[in-house]
């Protein structure tokens, strides 16, 4: 019978793989934007809930490192606790909740309110790393596309939807263009989100293990949303204030809180939430922090 | 105070025990062991190994255990454990004109060296419920006799010696690997077969039973069906020559399929080819047709857009776990998108209740003066 010995590697993956990887990583940030194909594995946590990413983390992590995760913004969400646990159990880092305070970051559908510094890396969970999927889903043909920087059929798409809708009916993974040349999926962040890209300081790296593709954006790269110059790109936001600590500029959910259609708004960036709390900010629903 | 969030961690703590309770079920009944699995539900221990790409009975076995008879759920299980497995090297390509067979049926020849190998098949068994099995009666020890002497060459071999089959061209290059190289395509025959190897049972099943119903028709004979035991071999450089480390049970299908021939070429049969490890011989069988439809374009056939000759829809959707993975993902939280999609749509209709509106005021307007 196969021994069955409960002693992994260090952040799970053997060392060859996370050379594999980090070869995957070193090309996405030579080539911004660019989807690099690497050999994802199996990992022990389902495809679609983020083995992209906990393969870019895995590769990324050092003994030294401060993880944290989140998912939907939160750093309690369900699947945020289960990857931060399984990096405690499998590399015994320190994590944290605090942006500022974490080295790496990994995240599901988010960019934290809190700008990011040099000193991190941003590493996405992603779905489908191809922006022309939904145009064209034969890989083959996408991969020409961009190679030929045909990106005609996606301004084609973003048009009709202007014309049936008065809007480009793209609500989150809104498609970029990366240092004026690939045309990038920024993951499922909301398109509230895609600004905090360009320029920014932190190292912006992106996994798709199904898939089977890493990109990145490197520090300090231009990351330009989609858009026409009479029909320019709008972050958008629930026009509400966060009911717990009052931030007028935060990205917001929505919450139902009774069966008669009453709902309140609260900062999707929980860290973001609680650290203004602490400053003294309230909500309309909210108490300070120290009576919570 | 909202707080409905909070506490995904001991929700996590707390959903595990319940599902290990849930597994275990009512205690009073006799718990399972992975040995009782192992020997009484051989054909879903062949198939987690098939699909989970490991030849390991004990450790499948441990799996449909741990999945509570969830085979998808297994295969995943036994996956990831293979991803932490050191990899030593490849062995020799495995013989399977060698093997012991238990089982070796050929629908296009009544009868060939070797003989005709019913086995522990379910093929004549009429299908009644068998309420003795539920006494937990013991079985009576099945006849035996003595195996064959000789070997048993492939059917195919026949046809082959009278050129009346395509001949499969040898080569010495490394085959590709799936679980260590991004899938790209074009794919070539060895990674087509590797996908369908480990694909789902019930994805390739339905693709193979597409093409007998018209959808890239072929007709397929089952030229050969074995199942039996075949040594792996493996080259060790210390000692500079080959060692058997495992027998292993496998089930190979080679089906004959019809072929007009070309210009170049005259009219003989072609090939499809299955492999997986266990008894499996729906996959097999399945697997060789798919494998057939595939080959399309070295055998100069037309494109008639069937499913089973898109080697890219196949290929990148035929993996159970990939599949099951993302599918089911879309039960986890997605408010963040979801709230950008409300505030879009709720934006939409308030625009276009303001242009009716305005429209409406309009249309008064006019109708008054």
């Amino acid at each position: 019978m196969t021994d069955m010995s409960q002693d992994y590697n260090f952040a799970y993956l053997d060392e060859q793989t996370k050379r594999m990887i980090r070869r995957a990583l070193l090309k996405a940030v030579a080539i911004p934007g660019y989807q690099v194909p690497f050999a994802s594995r199996e990992m022990p946590m389902p495809y679609g809930w983020g083995t992209g990413g906990v393969q870019v983390t895995a590769a990324c992590l050092t003994p030294e490192d401060r993880l944290k995760v989140i998912d939907q913004g939160a750093d309690d969400t369900t699947n945020a606790v289960s990857i931060r646990k399984f990096f405690e159990r499998t590399a015994d880092v320190a994590v944290t909740e605090a942006t500022s305070e974490a080295s790496i970051i990994q995240t599901r559908h988010r960019i934290p309110e809190q700008a990011l510094s040099e000193e991190q890396i941003l590493v996405y969970q992603v779905p489908i790393p191809e922006p022309l999927r939904f145009l064209e889903p034969r890989e083959s043909e996408t991969r020409k596309m961009h190679a030929l920087e045909e990106y005609g059929l996606m301004h084609v798409k973003l048009y009709e939807d202007i014309a049936k809708n008065g809007h480009i009916a793209t609500a989150f993974a809104y498609p970029v263009k990366v240092e004026g040349r690939y045309v990038m999926d920024p993951s499922p962040i909301p398109k509230f989100d895609n600004p905090k890209m360009d320029d920014c300081p932190a190292l912006q790296l992106f996994g798709a293990g199904r898939e089977q593709r890493i990109y990145a954006v490197p520090p300090f790269t231009k990351v330009v949303s989609l858009d026409f110059e009479d029909h320019p790109f709008e972050a958008g936001r629930a026009a509400h204030d966060c009911a717990l600590c009052g931030a007028g500029d935060s990205y917001l959910d929505e919450v139902i809180i009774d069966d008669e259609g009453g709902r309140m708004f609260v900062c999707s960036d929980t860290d973001h939430c609680r650290t203004r709390r602490e400053a003294g900010h309230t909500g309309a629903l909210g108490v300070p922090e120290a009576f919570a | 105070m909202y707080v409905a969030v909070k506490g995904g961690e001991r929700a996590i703590e707390n959903a595990h025990a319940w599902l290990a309770e849930e597994r275990r079920g009512d205690t009073s009944v006799p718990e399972l062991s992975v040995a009782q699995i192992r020997e009484q539900m051989g054909l879903a221990v062949a198939r987690v190994m098939a699909e989970g790409s490991l030849y390991d009975p004990d450790l499948a076995a441990l799996a449909i255990k741990q999945a509570r008879g969830d085979l998808i759920e297994a295969v995943f299980l036994i996956r990831a454990y293979r991803t932490t497995l050191p990899r030593f090297g490849a062995s020799r390509p495995i013989e399977t004109a060698d093997m012991a067979c238990k089982r070796r049926v050929s629908a296009t020849f009544k009868d060939a060296p070797g003989g005709q190998v019913l086995g522990p098949t379910f093929d004549y068994t009429h299908r009644l419920l068998d309420f003795a099995l539920a006494a937990e009666g013991e079985v009576p020890p099945a006849p035996q006799a003595e195996p064959a002497e000789g070997p048993v060459p492939h059917i195919t071999g026949f046809l082959n010696r009278e050129g009346l089959i395509q001949q499969e061209r040898p080569s010495e290059e490394t085959p590709p690997d799936l679980t260590r190289q991004p899938l790209e395509t074009p794919a070539d025959r060895s990674l087509r077969l590797q996908a369908l190897a480990r694909g789902d049972e019930g994805f390739i099943l339905g693709l193979g039973y597409s093409t007998q119903r018209g959808y890239a028709k072929n007709h397929a004979f089952v030229g050969e069906l074995r199942i039996g035991d075949v040594e792996v071999e493996f080259d060790i450089p210390e000692l500079g020559f080959a060692v058997t480390i495992a027998e292993i049970e496998v089930t190979e299908c080679e089906t004959v399929n019809q072929f007009k021939g070309s210009k170049l070429e005259p009219p003989q049969f072609t090939r499809g080819y299955g492999l997986t490890f266990g008894m499996a011989e729906r996959k097999a069988i399945s697997m060789a047709l798919v494998d057939r439809a595939m080959r399309w374009r070295e055998l100069g056939e037309d494109y008639v857009g069937a499913p089973a000759q898109d080697e890219e829809f196949v290929l990148y959707h035929c993996d159970s776990i990939q599949a099951t993975g993302f599918v089911e993902h879309i039960k986890l939280p997605h408010y963040v998108d979801f709230q950008a999609e409300l505030e879009l749509v709720r934006r939409m209709r308030r625009e276009a209740a303001e242009a009716q509106a305005a429209a409406g005021a309009a249309a008064m307007k006019e109708a008054a003066e």
